[in-house]
């Protein structure tokens, strides 16, 4: 019997009671990391892993190497088209654009896409494609005799950059990609300004004792936790059919005819998102302003500055990496929205750049809903892959975020 | 250089500063602008909603015309069979609207013809008369079906499925979330919860979209398996509540992690000096004083996970279904809204405008359990001034 014991006997049960205390909260803590470790494994097992591929002439049957047709002289892939496509079809490439004048880039897509054909059958997720390889070969030799399992890295470089396609092997995410960034630029545009001007009222001009500031800020504070399709709808209501001329571009006289997207633009989209994170950039900035000492209003204050000189010359500059940290975080928040962006109405299927405010758009998290959303099970891979692209996008900005805030810290002069 | 004192007086006096005034007003502007986007919100729903509830409905009555009639007749034989049609109805046929204005015995209407810009034509014996009703408040918060093809707007099925998907989450999130909150706050050291803060940052950071992704090709499959394809449908509220739950579950941990932190150390010193252990300490003393900044911690994470969205409309199922299964698909209001607003619906119809009165109940919901959760903290700051 241990003293502990003998000077109570429930010690040891309470001791081990505490014990098991310890590995319970310890165990919920690493459920998170597994969780993560599995959310981002599930991701990259989607993103790369075998599939059975038909095509209609197989690449080898004509002495091709899928890798290199790019290097093969023009002269000879002209050729090949000149073999395998009826007049008919050549004739409208060469109305499209002459042969001559494509590249071999242009000229070796146009060789796999209308000569070789190829089609996903099925698709395995990287695990299995790696431990199963050989189950998977005979499976495909079985079920489609005609198919050839080739190995896919659905997030490459050239899915970044080619458009949207309804054919997963060419579809892409620059169009999403670059709708995402128009929409978050637009979203700092009108957040940021707005958000820092609202932060300033309330950090330094408003008196707490008067009703209507203190209703400002309950009306912030529960702005922040209004869901966001709620944001989607009064989007919808005001960006998209309210405002439709001004967001639309027709007031401006800035849409040809013809291609209007009826206020469902990148513009209408963006604000809606602006909206959405400005009570988060008004916190954000407000607990920015905040974190300025009273000692530094109150030195320029004694140098005679005006409110507006002390705020601008003094608040705001100290202010500045707090407030942009805040909005990038915020920002990382857009970037990741999907329902809003469905309910202003999103285009599902465009395979053109946005180009201007008032294009049609369509954005990185609405691919990956879209995909998902699929029955067929290779969009999964092709959801995963989009995912992949975007979690980047979101680490460089939030990396972007720790870094400023990093340096704030060492340059802090307080 | 001597200047009179009145003069430097004069020059020091306190000026109007009007570019000072106009920079102050455009800052009051901005904040504003919050105040302006919750009434946006507030008109545009409740406009919405109202066109939903006025919005009329043409119900079959299962009568018919029992004759031809010409464009100028007023009084409609119809056969007797079908719903009774009362006095002051108004009815459609085919295209044409027109309201019942007596009936003088059970097989014949007296009616004003052409109505509401519609014109009077000749229509042919057998057509199907119809009844024009609206939905009522009675019938969207107690029916339990909702199928705008036959005119059923029961909003209880979406209510039910959003409450079933948030009561998994809480599920999950509030024992894992307290786990982890009292793990870092009352045992990890500072470098513990140095690397551990950054994990729940980025599980809070992950797009909800990706969240969905993971539900349905990562939960779902899992729970398949473990549970049964025949017992687990593919589409189901458990995997959907059971995402969302890890996607509250780091707001629940740093809130909770807050409101522990916030518990002034000498309540745990005089704990330990009273003999009681670490899980003691935690348990019966800090939990217990932190215990309103815990509740206010979860029911932000319960109107969290009722507005959650991409999560429920990729892996819970794309239509309403009133089941108290967890296993089964239902859709929740949230999804309800992106899939009807995800097509292509014309802006006068019913549909459309139904995802504003839900948008309408969610909306309330959320905000009265946020304005709880404020008042809640609130009263707990002050408890520890």
């Amino acid at each position: 019997m241990n003293a502990a014991a003998r000077f109570h006997p429930n010690l040891p049960a309470r001791h081990r009671r505490a014990r098991w205390g310890l590995v319970l909260f310890q165990s919920a803590t690493l459920f998170g990391i597994v969780v993560l470790m599995a959310l981002l494994y599930n991701i990259v097992n989607g993103a790369f892993g075998l599939a059975a591929v038909r095509y209609r002439i197989y690449p080898g049957d004509l002495g091709l190497d899928l890798t290199t047709i790019t290097a093969l002289p023009p002269e000879q892939l002209r050729g090949l088209l000149a073999a395998y496509l009826s007049p008919g079809q050549l004739r409208t490439l060469e109305r499209e654009k002459p042969l001559d004048q494509r590249s071999a880039d242009e000229l070796a897509r146009l060789v796999v896409e209308r000569v070789l054909r190829p089609k996903v059958l099925d698709t395995w997720p990287l695990v299995p494609s790696l431990l199963h390889t050989r189950e998977i070969v005979a499976e495909v030799q079985q079920k489609y005799p005609d198919a050839e399992v080739r190995w896919m890295a659905w997030f490459n470089q050239r899915f970044l950059s080619r458009p949207q396609s309804s054919d997963p092997i060419r579809a892409g995410v620059r169009t999403a990609i670059l709708g995402s960034l128009w929409l978050v630029g637009i979203a700092a545009l009108t957040a940021l300004p707005l958000g820092v001007a609202a932060a300033i009222y309330l950090e330094e001009y408003a008196r707490r004792d008067r009703w209507f500031n203190r209703l400002i800020q309950t009306n912030i504070n529960n702005l922040a936790g209004v869901p966001s399709i709620i944001y989607g709808i009064l989007g919808l209501a005001i960006f998209v059919r309210a405002l439709e001329p001004v967001t639309s571009g027709a007031l401006f006289g800035a849409v040809p005819e013809g291609v209007t997207a009826n206020g469902r633009t990148v513009l209408s989209g963006g604000l809606t998102l602006g909206l959405l994170v400005l009570p988060i950039v008004i916190i954000n900035a407000q607990e920015a302003i905040r974190a300025v000492p009273a000692s530094l209003r109150e030195a320029a204050y004694a140098l005679g500055a005006t409110k507006w000189q002390v705020i601008w010359h003094h608040v705001l500059p100290n202010a500045l990496a707090g407030i942009m940290t805040g909005t990038i975080l915020a920002l990382s928040r857009a970037l990741g929205e999907t329902a809003p962006l469905v309910v202003v109405g999103a285009s599902t299927f465009i395979t053109f750049d946005p180009t201007s405010p008032f294009s049609k758009f369509t954005a990185l998290p609405i691919q990956i809903y879209q995909w998902t959303a699929r029955p067929q099970p290779v969009f999964r891979n092709l959801a995963a892959a989009a995912s992949i692209a975007l979690l980047v996008m979101l680490f460089v900005l939030n990396g972007t975020a720790v870094y400023i805030r990093y340096r704030a810290r060492r340059s802090q002069r307080w | 250089m001597d200047e009179p004192v009145s003069s430097v007086a004069q020059r020091l006096r306190r000026r109007p500063r009007r570019v000072e005034a106009v920079i102050q007003a455009v800052l009051f502007a901005s904040g504003l602008l919050s105040i302006l986007v919750t009434i946006g919100i507030v008109y545009e729903l409740a406009k919405g909603a109202w066109g939903f509830f006025t919005h009329p409905l043409w119900e079959d009555t299962n009568k018919a015309l029992a004759a031809d009639v010409a464009p100028e007749d007023t009084l409609l034989p119809v056969t007797e069979a079908g719903r009774d049609i009362p006095p002051g109805a108004v009815v459609q046929i085919e295209d044409e609207i027109m309201q019942v204005v007596a009936v003088p015995d059970p097989t014949h209407l007296q009616v004003q013809r052409g109505l509401r810009g519609t014109r009077a034509t000749a229509h042919r014996a057998g057509l199907d008369l119809f009844l024009e009703s609206r939905v009522s408040l009675v019938e969207f918060f107690t029916h339990t079906r909702w199928v705008p093809q036959t005119g059923d707007f029961g909003i209880l099925p979406l209510v039910n499925a959003t409450l079933m998907v948030s009561l998994i989450a809480m599920l999950v999130a509030l024992p894992l979330g307290l786990a982890m909150a009292i793990y870092l706050s009352e045992y990890a050291s500072p470098r513990m919860a140095q690397v551990l803060k950054p994990v729940l940052e980025i599980l809070a950071g992950v797009p909800t979209v990706v969240y969905g992704y993971f539900a349905l090709t990562f939960v779902t499959p899992l729970l398949r398996r473990l549970l049964g394809a025949d017992v687990v449908e593919i589409y189901n509220m458990a995997s959907a509540g059971i995402v969302v739950g890890i996607l509250v579950t780091p707001l629940v941990a740093s809130m909770s992690e807050d409101a522990l932190r916030a518990v002034p150390n000498s309540l745990r010193e005089a704990a330990y000096a009273l003999g009681a252990t670490k899980l003691e300490t935690a348990l019966q003393v800090v939990v217990p004083a932190a215990f309103s900044g815990l509740a206010a911690a979860f029911i932000v994470a319960v109107s969290r996970a009722i507005g959650e969205t991409m999560i429920v409309a990729l892996a819970a199922g794309a239509g309403p279904n009133f089941t108290f299964n967890p296993f089964k698909a239902a859709e929740t209001m949230t999804g309800h809204i992106v899939r009807i607003s995800g097509g292509d619906l014309s802006y006068d119809s019913i549909d459309y405008n139904s995802i504003f009165a839900i948008g309408l109940v969610l909306f309330v919901m959320t905000l009265g359990l946020n304005l709880l959760s404020q008042r809640i903290v609130a009263r707990f700051r002050e408890e520890y001034r």
